[in-house]
């Protein structure tokens, strides 16, 4: 079942770490895998920035990059340079040391979080008990480098913008652990390993993936909500709306800072992307029994890219919310709706197999849906806005 | 139901990400070096000075009369007036402006300069590929780089171009007409009294010009 081709890095990082002397094998097995890591995120952010501009000038009916390389693939790696050659400007009136160390924050924390996850059969760099803990610790330490950013800038759109984000992500971090606590009260662990074995199983042919259970695909909607809110992400991208507050929080940096932070970003919706995949979308489990030669990290990375596409799609379909849209949304629809999927996922532990707890599942999310639908949503004016006195 | 408008809003989408793959005609993308489409006939960027005839310092209409000098909102047009005189369209002799340059990194393409010149000397120009390497010296138009013939103006806005041929020949015909007339009655003048100098044919010629210019300054100035 499990073949070379699935266990190619594996194997190779045995064989390069075999020539080492034995005390310094398991430091040099770890920085081979970071040596990985830090290459191959960030060519897939290379990757995903081409697939964002060609997917939203596709969308817009126009062509996107094509002038750099074939279809414009050289395009971020022109940028990259054109970043790398750009002066440096720091402000005057900045804190220079928070000015600096903030991207830098940012960036170690973003593949601080990728450390735990399995990005393929046996490929889970540090297999922490703890792992969605620890992912969920470094994904809120991002919020430290946005407000470092905004306020170490002394400029009113940084700081405005930084206030936003993470007034935004806070809240946003409540559904996102909430939805995915779920998971963890059906697996019984905190170890994101433990999380995709449990999904790696099939029952004629089909995967047990989380997605595929009523409280799965709430907490699955819920989750990505969540996590298009926490990586700053359109229609939730208050924080660096470019139409209000020049580019938010990194407004004062320039030249290979501001691609730092790009890559932070980027960095960050592939890791939280990978998270996602790893709870609900069965990691690095192949969708069906049969399909299982073809190599785990193949099913993670086209997992995680499948859902970059999605955050594309919604980027290029919705308009930005409100600020008071946002809070709203975030308080008064998801969070009560990721509690009610705590019970519902308790109730379908509790219910045993059969057809019973289908149906008692998804009735209450779906009765909780239309409700909060009706009293969350509806009762606020959201709609047609009203004026009182400019009639 | 919630979240219905934000599925159709990605059915939307998503039917222009594959459309822009079927149908061309969706994609009003312009690969601009290497295709061009020429500018609609109301295009207009920065001013030139127009020209008649082959050689454009002697042809250039401009008078530096420096009204739109003065009129120019931004500041951005510079004017020295020569010290001698050159003939005009109609023969009249006319100071010229011994430098005559435009910022066009100040130029805010408003066309106030068009609009106040009496002599249609000063007219909008359509090219926009002006970008060079050195911003003071590169942006600064001298008259030779601003001087461009009249076929240059009849091809870039042809109808406006061609109303003002019509206005300055019937000018010229009704200044020639006039000066004939003068002429034709000076010339009986000195049949009738043989008394009179020969010199006089030749004097009225000019101030029958400037009759027949003057009206044309007072009407854009007014």
């Amino acid at each position: 079942m499990i073949s070379n081709a699935d266990q190619i890095f594996v194997l190779l990082q045995h064989w390069l770490v075999s020539f080492l002397p034995a005390a310094l094998q398991p430091v040099a097995a770890v920085l081979l895998s970071v040596v990985g890591i830090v290459a191959v995120f960030p060519t897939l952010f290379a990757l995903a920035v081409w697939m964002e501009r060609k997917g939203l000038g596709r969308i817009q009916n126009r062509l996107g990059p094509n002038r750099v390389g074939p279809f414009g693939l050289l395009q971020p790696i022109a940028d990259g340079i054109k970043s790398l050659t750009k002066e440096d400007i720091v402000p005057l009136s900045a804190d220079a040391v928070v000015h600096f160390m903030a991207p830098v924050v940012l960036v170690v924390v973003v593949f601080m979080g990728i450390a735990v996850l399995p990005i393929g059969r046996n490929m889970t760099l540090v297999s922490m008990d703890s792992g969605l803990l620890f992912f969920f610790a470094m994904g809120a330490s991002t919020e430290l480098s946005v407000f470092m950013a905004g306020w170490s800038s002394r400029n009113k759109y940084s700081l405005l913008g930084a206030m936003r984000g993470v007034a935004q992500m806070i809240s946003y971090e409540v559904p996102l652990l909430m939805s995915s606590v779920a998971v963890v009260m059906i697996t019984g662990s905190l170890s994101l390993d433990k999380i995709v074995a449990a999904q790696n199983q099939y029952t004629s042919g089909l995967p047990h993936w989380y997605i595929f259970t009523p409280w799965g695909l709430a907490g699955f909607v819920m989750f990505a909500i969540a996590a298009t809110a926490e990586t700053n992400r359109s229609p939730f991208d208050l924080p660096e709306g470019e139409s209000e507050l020049v580019a938010g929080y990194f407004t004062e940096y320039s030249g290979f800072k501001f691609a730092l932070f790009f890559l932070g970003e980027y960095v960050g919706m592939l890791s939280i992307s990978g998270l996602g995949t790893t709870l609900f979308l069965g990691g690095w489990s192949a969708p069906l029994s049969i399909l299982g030669v073809v190599p785990s990290w193949i099913w993670f990375f086209a997992k995680v890219m499948l859902s970059i596409c999605v955050f594309i799609w919604v980027r290029g379909t919705l308009p930005r919310m409100r600020q008071d849209q946002l809070m709203n949304f975030a308080w008064k629809f998801v969070l009560p709706l990721t509690l009610l999927n705590l019970f519902v996922a308790a109730l379908w532990r509790i219910l045993g197999d059969g057809w019973q707890r289908w149906v008692v599942c998804s009735a209450i999310l779906l009765l909780a849906y239309g409700l909060m639908a009706r009293i969350g949503m509806y009762r606020e004016h959201i709609g047609p806005r009203k004026y009182r006195y400019a009639e | 139901m919630l979240g219905e408008g934000i599925l159709k809003g990605l059915a939307e989408t998503a039917r222009n990400f594959a459309g822009s793959f079927v149908s061309a005609d969706r994609l009003t993308t312009v690969q601009y070096p290497e295709q061009r489409i020429a500018p609609i006939e109301a295009t207009r960027d920065f001013p030139f000075l127009v020209y008649d005839g082959a050689d454009w310092e002697a042809g250039l209409r401009c008078v530096a009369c420096q009204i739109c000098e003065k009129e120019c909102p931004p500041q951005c047009i510079y004017i020295v007036k020569s010290k001698d005189k050159k003939p005009d369209y109609v023969g009249k002799m006319q100071i010229y402006p011994a430098r005559f340059d435009i910022d066009i990194s100040v130029c805010m393409s408003c066309q106030i300069c068009v609009e106040v010149c009496p002599f249609e000397a000063i007219k909008m120009d359509t090219e926009f590929e002006l970008s060079t390497t050195d911003r003071f010296g590169g942006l600064l138009h001298d008259r030779k780089a601003l001087a461009k013939s009249n076929e240059h103006y009849h091809k870039i806005h042809p109808t406006e171009a061609s109303e003002v041929d019509a206005r300055l020949a019937e000018e010229k015909a009704k200044a020639e007409a006039k000066a004939k007339a003068v002429a034709a009655a000076a010339a009986a003048k000195a049949a009738a009294p043989a008394g009179t100098p020969a010199a006089a044919p030749a004097k009225p010629a000019p101030s029958a010009i400037d009759a027949a210019v003057k009206p044309v300054a007072g009407e854009t100035k007014a």
